[in-house]
């Protein structure tokens, strides 16, 4: 079995509103799918959901084999998270927080000197407060602390949002060569042309289930 | 474990000295706080004889704002939602976090009785010194467990900035008494034999080993709702 991610008749419940409404999705390793669909649609309570933040009210969830909820601490050990919040120290220079988000996952300085120079956030840029940066340039910080934890399952709400064409160009150059790698990405994004150029399959979102492209 | 508690501990410090809201917001907040009671007591017998108390009250005042400041920087760009998702040790963050609050602590303590020599006319005994050394290292061990667990339990909490203070005061009560006790008999206060202070440090060093272990156990949870 080499599925990264499978959701079956998943139903997740934020206060009363039904965010997921019996989802079903199946993702390959090594795939990167996008998830479409318009906004409230669940997209972001689906990778919620993956990452043990969001508990199933019925379903089942698994990552890389493991039960979610089950596992819940395992299966977050290895899938990374980028949420809409970017999850950086801003006191902290870009270097630093990358060094951080590494050490946490017992990842070398080396490994943060490839990401960073990989992203661009490399020379100057990295000895710069997050604080004084742009929107784009906190994204990218974030993404490279992501990438420095070596995470298996990529979960990534809107990515490119922030991001000039230069990086978004580096964005879906990482995610590819990720992908290539091995690890498996799911992302939402409202970037549909990019983002469907980059994808190896589109899945559609809608109140709360998932619908396979005919 | 201990790997994490090291990384976060090193982080908050770090943040802390680059940040400067200790240094240039709580420890002026913590001075203004002794001159105030200097100026509603006035006179020098009875500051001498509660200078004590004014200080761990004073301490216990800043401390509310050091703990809303160690989980603001959790939370004001999802930090803590990220630190949740990664699957880091709850525990080390705890212990990291608890970490760094009580080194803040320790220099406030420090600070606020010289203070208190200076303002109040309080004296510091030799004989004394390490029985106020040991109190006053239990005291700020115990306030910065109960303070991380207690900030933990409201990061995520509406109303958060007043709810801190209400939780919090009852609970660390204890420890200002005892505190208190501990420091009046390093000081010799009204008399106070130095035998009487180790009781309170006794009081001090389970109340810290309590909550330190609570907090180690109970955090992951407590972040998790």
């Amino acid at each position: 079995m080499d599925a990264a991610v499978e959701l079956c008749d998943a139903v997740a419940v934020l206060g009363s509103y039904p965010a997921l409404a019996g989802a079903d999705l199946t993702v390959r390793r090594g795939e990167i799918v996008l998830l479409q669909g318009p906004n409230g649609a669940g997209k972001t309570t689906l990778l919620r959901v993956c990452a043990g933040l969001v508990p199933l009210a019925r379903g089942r969830a698994s990552v890389l084999g493991l039960d979610v909820a089950a596992h819940r601490d395992a299966v977050r050990a290895r899938v990374g998270l980028l949420g809409h919040a970017n999850g950086l120290y801003q006191e902290l220079t870009v270097r630093e927080n990358v060094d951080f988000w590494a050490a946490t996952a017992g990842a070398g300085t080396d490994e943060v000197a490839s990401v960073l120079e990989r992203l661009g956030l490399d020379g100057r840029l990295a000895d710069v407060a997050v604080s004084r940066l742009s929107a784009g340039q906190r994204r990218r910080t974030a993404l490279a602390c992501l990438v420095a934890r070596r995470a298996e399952v990529w979960l990534l709400d809107e990515p490119h949002a922030g991001l000039d064409a230069a990086g978004r160009d580096r964005l879906d150059e990482t995610l590819t060569a990720a992908a290539a790698a091995g690890a498996t990405v799911l992302l939402a994004s409202h970037e549909l042309d990019r983002a469907t150029r980059l994808a190896t399959r589109v899945v559609e979102v809608v109140a709360g289930t998932v619908r396979q492209p005919s | 474990m201990w790997r994490v508690a090291r990384l976060v501990a090193a982080k908050d410090l770090r943040i802390e000295w680059r940040s400067r809201v200790v240094t240039n917001q709580v420890v002026p907040f913590a001075v203004l706080v002794l001159v105030m009671f200097a100026f509603a007591l006035d006179v020098e017998s009875v500051l001498q004889r509660v200078a004590p108390g004014l200080v761990w009250l004073a301490v216990m005042f800043s401390q509310f704002f050091l703990v809303q400041r160690a989980f603001a920087v959790e939370t004001s760009d999802g930090a803590l939602d990220a630190l949740r998702v990664a699957g880091v040790d709850p525990a080390g963050v705890f212990l990291g976090k608890a970490l760094a609050l009580m080194a803040q602590l320790a220099s406030l303590v420090i600070l606020l009785l010289v203070g208190a020599v200076l303002l109040y006319r309080a004296e510091i005994r030799a004989d004394g010194l390490v029985l106020l050394v040991t109190a006053a290292c239990s005291a700020t061990a115990g306030l910065a467990a109960v303070g991380t667990l207690y900030g933990g339990l409201t990061a995520g909490a509406k109303g958060r900035e007043t709810l801190l203070p209400l939780l919090l005061a009852p609970v660390v009560a204890p420890v200002l008494i005892a505190a208190a006790r501990a420091t009046e008999a390093a000081l010799g206060t009204a008399g106070t034999a130095l035998g009487d202070g180790w009781p309170w440090v006794g009081v001090l060093a389970t109340f810290a080993v309590a909550f330190g272990v609570v907090g180690t156990v109970a955090f992951g949870p407590l972040i998790e709702e």
